[in-house]
């Protein structure tokens, strides 16, 4: 299963690179990762993804838990959080026609378009993973060049 | 406000929180530190090696249960005390170690004697500190103290960058201060101890799991008492080994690849068992899943990350093991409630006993494991402190040697640390000085930490070292005699060193021991002596461990001796 783990740290120097250690050395997977400053500037919030089963996320949120930097860590309820990754793709263009294809179907997804040029373009999307693996799909037959994701960031919604 | 150097302000902090005695070598980047022996109370110990220091650290924390303090230098000095770190951190001990770091504007530069000890013993401490200012330095060791000790005990680093150390600066020593994200304690659950209770009174055939929280938390009252008044039977984890007294009728002792017959075979035949602060470590349980069938798990642990992380439970009590059992014995006491000594399984579990006390075959020699064990039993006080290092002769211990006052054995039980006993037991002699500390050593063992005879002599900390001499590195030899078709590669000491001279020559008293007559002279002269004696032990270097559970294997695969 995925899972999308929210982490409140203390935005101190090393706290990545601890919560990171600790997926590698108890053999958890990180899925992506995405880390800013909170409105407190004494807090980070770290939002990871990660994949396993119920036991081996119930451990993961424990282990996280023990950490002596992490200040609160919770599993968040995908039905009830509004989750989002940035991704910015780069798109081989062989034609005019390729362009206008790429821009509808950019536009079908609230992506922006950047940098258009005779052979190539740049499409920046915010969306779920899903969505973003999805358009990837739908883009894949003219040619990636590069692609940049910023991994999920993440809150619960209030008041459930 | 006090204006002080950094070095000072560690030293003042460090009386502050009682600290008498320090295990450590000085080296270019601690020189500030070591130069504040000379301004204080606290004694400075000198060990041959660093890793030494952190094993004598370790075992003052056990004994003491409070931290025990090392020091060393940068780089080496530093790496050298990484496996003291581990060690201590698998078997939850608490410890403070203090390391000198290159300046703060050498850092990253890869300088002389620099080594990045923050990184490099993140997996095995319960946190690290580097303070960067002189005035960081009070604050890193009050919180490090309590981390170290609070909750699930284990080890703390301080590094101190030198020009943190030589620089002055205005200090407060605090004693209020809050950690946002460390909550050591939780109140245990009344609704589950209370569910707890009911499945051990509804079970046929209950059996009590002590493990090291239990004497980390001196439980052993308290564990004493819901036993005897449920009738339960006690097994217990290797760490939990003499958490319940071995001598008494319903102790069954150690479970696992090297437990007793009897309490394997009672824990395979168990329907429910209360688990008392342990984290059922492979070497207990055999195979994770046989041991969790048809088995109910009550699970108490003050570390909630161990509730479900190595077996499902049914129901599961977070908190001090000690706080939670009181609370059971409470709310057993104003129900009436207990059990009838007078039932099938207790009468089985007497009869197993009694069978496995009588019928498990031992070594024919006069020298055998469980005939030496058995000697040492007879003459030590019931007071004295045991330490072992890793090998065959632990697991003997294990076996053959009892304990009867809870809380006095102690081993590397987690990380499995080689070397670890000897200064174990100097650092538990210097928090028991009144009592007998002996470590049971084995010969590839000792010969890693020997060296600290001369912390032991010249120190004036006199242990006792029980050399269960097999000339060879018999726990490997022994997985080679059953696994690897008798191929013994790499472990015969080829009778090197002759341990009588070797103590000698650091003005220690080595004694050999050749029939059970003289190993009861040669401890009762050791007991005496107040110098550390060595007392080489020669023994069948064919001589197994068994009763045996292969890696692996469930523990109903116990091959016996045949």
């Amino acid at each position: 299963m995925w899972a999308i783990l929210s982490i409140l740290v203390e935005n101190k120097p090393g706290i990545l690179w601890k919560v990171t250690n600790l997926f590698r050395s108890r053999n958890f997977n990180i899925d992506s990762i995405s880390v800013g400053v909170t409105d407190n500037p004494e807090f980070s919030r770290m939002t990871i993804t990660t994949i396993g089963d119920e036991k081996q996320i119930a451990q993961i949120v424990k282990q996280l838990d023990k950490l002596i930097d992490t200040v609160e860590v919770r599993q968040l309820d995908e039905s009830k959080s509004v989750y989002r990754e940035m991704c910015i793709f780069k798109i081989k263009v062989g034609s005019a026609k390729d362009s206008m294809e790429i821009n509808t179907m950019a536009a079908a997804y609230h992506g922006k378009v950047h940098d258009a040029k005779s052979d190539s373009i740049m499409v920046e999307l915010t969306a779920t993973p899903d969505q973003i693996n999805a358009f990837e799909e739908l883009v894949r037959h003219f040619g990636i060049i590069e692609v940049a994701r910023t991994g999920v960031a993440a809150l619960q919604r209030s008041g459930i | 406000m006090d204006e002080m150097i950094g070095a000072r302000a560690l030293m003042v902090a460090m009386e502050k929180e009682g600290v008498k005695e320090v295990f450590g070598l000085p080296g270019g980047a601690n020189l500030p530190i070591y130069d504040e022996f000379a301004r204080c109370d606290i004694r400075h110990i000198l060990v041959r090696h660093e890793q030494s220091a952190s094993h004598m650290a370790d075992g003052f924390g056990r004994v003491s249960r409070k931290p025990g303090v090392c020091f060393a230098t940068s780089g080496p000095g530093a790496t050298n005390i990484l496996t003291g770190m581990a060690t201590a951190q698998a078997d939850s001990a608490p410890m403070v170690a203090v390391t000198g770091q290159v300046p703060v504007p050498m850092i990253g530069r890869d300088a002389f004697q620099e080594s990045d000890i923050i990184g490099m013993s993140n997996p095995v401490v319960k946190y690290a500190f580097q303070p960067r200012l002189p005035e960081d330095v009070p604050m890193a060791v009050r919180q490090g103290f309590f981390i170290a000790e609070s909750g699930r005990p284990g080890p703390v680093l301080i590094d101190i960058p030198k020009d943190v150390q030589q620089n002055k600066a205005s200090m407060t020593f605090p004693e209020e201060f809050k950690i946002r994200g460390y909550h050591p304690w939780t109140d245990p659950d009344i609704v589950n101890i209370s569910r707890a209770i009911e499945m051990l009174l509804s079970a046929d055939r209950p059996v009590i799991l002590a493990g090291g929280g239990a004497i980390i938390s001196s439980a052993f009252a308290e564990l004493q008492a819901i036993a005897e008044m449920l009738m339960i039977p006690v097994v217990t984890t290797f760490k939990g080994k003499g958490a319940f007294p071995e001598n008494h009728p319903l102790s069954l002792g150690p479970i696992g690849m090297h437990g007793h017959a009897e309490a394997n075979k009672i824990m395979i035949e168990a329907d429910c068992v209360i688990a008392i602060g342990t984290r059922f470590s492979d070497r207990s349980v055999g195979t994770f899943e046989e041991f969790e069938r048809r088995l109910k798990i009550i699970h108490m642990d003050v570390d909630p990350a161990e509730i479900g992380k190595n077996q499902t439970t049914q129901v599961a009590v977070v908190g001090d093991v000690r706080a939670s059992l009181r609370i059971m014995l409470k709310m057993l006491a104003t129900k009436a409630l207990s059990r009838s000594e007078d039932n099938v399984w207790l009468k089985h579990v007497k009869e197993t006993k009694t069978y496995w006390k009588e019928n498990l075959k031992i070594h024919p020699g006069e020298m055998g494991a469980a005939k030496i064990l058995r000697k040492l039993r007879e003459v030590l006080p019931p007071e004295a402190v045991v330490t072992t290092e890793v090998g065959q002769h632990q697991m003997w211990a294990s076996l053959f040697f009892d304990v009867i006052q809870p809380g006095t054995f102690f081993s590397s039980t987690g990380l499995g640390t080689m070397g670890w006993g000897f200064p174990a037991a100097i650092g538990a002699k210097v928090a028991k000085p009144g009592v007998p500390v002996v470590d049971i050593a084995g010969d590839g063992s000792f010969s890693m930490t020997e060296n600290s005879l001369a912390t032991s002599v010249l120190e004036d900390i006199p242990v006792i070292v029980f050399l269960v001499n097999n000339f060879s590195l018999g726990m490997v030899a022994q997985w080679q005699r059953t696994f690897y078709d008798r191929r013994m590669i790499g472990v015969d000491q080829c009778k090197c060193p002759d341990y009588v001279r070797l103590a000698e020559s650091y003005g220690a008293q080595g004694i050999r021991a050749q029939s059970i007559d003289e190993l009861g002279d040669a401890i009762r002269v050791g007991l005496k002596s107040d110098v550390a004696t060595v007392i080489d032990i020669p023994i069948d270097p064919e001589e197994d461990v068994l009763p045996f559970v292969a890696p692996g294997t469930p523990l109903k695969d116990m091959i016996l001796p045949s």
